[in-house]
């Protein structure tokens, strides 16, 4: 194995660490704000996909404007399953909003695959995002360049909202406590919605670049992403959106690398993400970046 | 005391009874579906046991599932078959000769899987709560991709076809059944009585001086080991097995017969079992063509997971205790209701 190929897997590593460091800030940030784990966040993945291909194949969108109104309205279909499904359970117990959300997540799958059907669509990709580099003997799509980039660029705009506006502050206060947050004259609902918006946005940009990367999308695509992103989201320290992005890249890159440097591993690629996660949960529960959100409880 | 006995004894034998009856005179299509709830019925019992009654959220059921399917598979399978099977990788040849009668492959099936849940158990119950559900589901998904890349063992994405087909109601309903008197002769037992305590409040269970790994570990291989159970009678039923069986949807379905039936109680299970199955069957009506008058609307395949689903969540929203809740179905009670029913009366 030389240097070469090293650094080519390394890049597609990223690639697709970034796609799951993506998807994972969206887990990162409603398990920090409500302590649920939205198992319906990789099926919203996949929602924002197909609304993607319909907005430029049904209202004939350019490619920009469709992911700018894909990004949008996936947001909203975020806020609306939090205000349907998820909200009258604010106060019940962890496990049964755990159960609703699985309910959520079959309940995506299915109707997509009643709507849409098994069969895997074709996603157009833009001519701009269908190039190949060459450099070097590295061979370098197009796709593999913008995608950490994109994230990069998604990953300073959270960081700018949350660490300097109104609303980035207050949900920091409301990932640390709620009824405080509620006694200071917050809105918390508001700020649960703007937290399911942006993690919904991030997931559909996941999607989005996830379908540009493999442009062939069915109604169970999500689930896969899903998983390995909640692994990236708790291996970076769950709550911590930097440590989200960090969880990313490293299981991105290990599940290339390993494939890479032992071909015999790859049908098993799909499982190292969750023999990861075990690990990290037993040895260091509160992942790379994370604080103990469970530390009252423990 | 003794009457409640003599009447569960007493339904059972009736019980029994029926399957004679249904056995001789149902058509294949009933039988099917007879044998079904009671293979339901067992992995829903042994999945409540660690979700209900310990309050332990996990979601494995399709890895036990596809463990025990694949075991019991693997030893009813005559050598010869397996030779045909196995056409890309050979078998790992003590596997390929090793065959046994029905019964004993079950068996050892249910032991194999209580073994991988003992091993699971200590990684596992390291962590709580919502935690415990990721990783177990991660479980689930490492077994199916496992299945699929061992070729030299299950065949891999090929499969195991020909399985005889052994399962029928005796043998469906007698371990269903034998699962559920073991279920809730443990449940009203010491350990049970732990058991309900750590579903309640952990803390104070370690407080009172409970060893709470030792009880999870307890619930979750008896729960191991009918799963397998029930997959190998599973197994010899459908007679072809493959990884895509034992996806996630097969936990997701006993998720929602425990959440219809109530976390926690057997006898709920039970019910929503036979409901969930029969309902599961009725509600086919949705995906086929129906003609009303002249009118014809297109049956819409894949609607029944749908309305599952809604139905999971709006159980969940309004009707969070299921149908029993946590209690169990007494006769004491059934007496009770009459006794005040003819107060009433008067």
């Amino acid at each position: 194995m030389n240097l070469t190929i090293v650094l080519q897997q390394l890049f597609n590593g990223l690639a697709l660490g970034s796609l799951y460091g993506l998807i994972a800030i969206g887990y990162t940030m409603v398990y920090g704000v409500i302590r649920l784990i939205n198992f319906a966040h990789g099926d919203i993945m996949m929602v924002g996909t197909y609304v993607a291909i319909l907005s430029g194949s049904a209202l004939f969108l350019p490619w920009w404007a469709a992911f700018i109104f894909t990004i949008l309205a996936t947001a909203l279909v975020g806020v609306l399953i939090d205000k349907v499904a998820y909200k009258p359970l604010r106060n019940a117990s962890r496990i049964s909003s755990l159960i609703t959300a699985i309910g959520v997540s079959f309940f995506l799958e299915n109707l997509f695959l009643v709507i849409f059907g098994g069969v895997p669509k074709a996603f157009p990709v833009p001519a701009v995002f269908s190039g190949v580099l060459h450099e070097g003997g590295v061979i370098l799509p197009v796709i593999s360049i913008f995608v950490p980039l994109v994230a990069l660029v998604f990953l300073a705009i959270l960081m700018y909202i949350l660490r300097n506006t109104k609303y980035g502050i207050a949900m920091r206060a409301l990932s640390l406590d709620m009824e405080t947050t509620r006694l200071m004259g917050a809105n918390v609902d508001a700020i649960i919605s703007f937290v399911f918006a942006i993690g919904s946005a991030l997931a559909a940009a996941g999607g989005i670049f996830w379908a540009l990367k493999y442009p062939s999308i069915n109604p169970l695509m999500g689930i896969m992403p899903g998983l390995k992103a909640f692994a990236a989201a708790v291996l970076g320290g769950i709550g911590s959106v930097p440590g989200a992005a960090l969880g990313g890249f490293i299981i991105g890159i290990i599940e290339v690398l390993a494939v890479a440097i032992f071909p015999p591993l790859a049908g098993y690629k799909d499982a190292f993400a969750f023999l990861l996660l075990i690990f990290v949960l037993l040895f260091k529960p509160t992942g790379i970046m994370g604080e103990d959100l469970e530390r009252g409880r423990f | 005391m003794k009457r409640n006995q003599i009447l569960t004894i007493g339904s059972i034998v009736l019980l029994f009874l029926f399957i004679g009856y249904a056995n001789g005179h149902l058509n294949a299509y009933y039988i099917r579906i007879l044998n079904n709830t009671a293979i339901f019925l067992m992995f829903a019992a042994s999945y409540n046991l660690i979700n209900g009654v310990t309050g332990q959220f996990s979601l494995e059921p399709n890895g036990f599932a596809a463990i025990g399917a694949y075991t019991a598979a693997i030893l009813t399978l005559t050598p010869a078959q397996k030779e045909a099977m196995f056409i890309i990788t050979p078998m790992v040849p003590w596997l390929q000769h090793i065959h046994m009668s029905f019964f004993p492959a079950l068996i050892v099936a249910g032991i194999v899987t209580a073994m991988v849940g003992f091993i699971l158990g200590f990684p596992v119950f390291r962590v709580r709560g919502d935690y415990l559900a990721i990783v177990t589901l991660g479980f689930g998904l490492t077994i199916r991709v496992v299945s699929n890349n061992t070729m030299s063992i299950t065949n891999g994405p090929l499969g195991l076809k020909g399985i005889a087909n052994y399962t029928n109601l005796w043998w469906s309903w007698g371990f269903a059944i034998a699962a559920m008197i073991v279920i809730m002769r443990l449940i009203n037992s010491e350990f049970g009585r732990a058991m309900k305590a750590i579903r309640d409040d952990e803390d104070a269970a370690i407080a009172m001086g409970i060893n709470t790994f030792k009880i999870k570990m307890i619930a979750f291989v008896t729960s191991a080991f009918f799963e397998g159970i029930a997959g190998g009678l599973l197994a010899h039923l459908i007679t072809t097995i493959s990884p895509t069986l034992f996806t996630f949807f097969l936990t997701f379905n006993l998720l929602i017969i425990i959440v219809i039936g109530g976390l926690g109680s057997m006898t709920g299970t039970a019910i929503a079992t036979v409901l969930v199955v029969w309902g599961s069957e009725w509600l086919r009506i949705v995906e086929q063509p129906m003609h009303i008058f002249s009118l014809t609307i297109p049956g819409i395949p894949g609607m029944r997971m749908v309305i599952f689903s809604i139905l999971l969540i709006i159980i969940m929203i309004f009707a969070r205790e299921g149908i029993m809740g946590q209690k169990e179905f007494s006769w004491d009670s059934l007496f009770k209701l009459f006794k005040t029913k003819k107060v009433a009366n008067k």
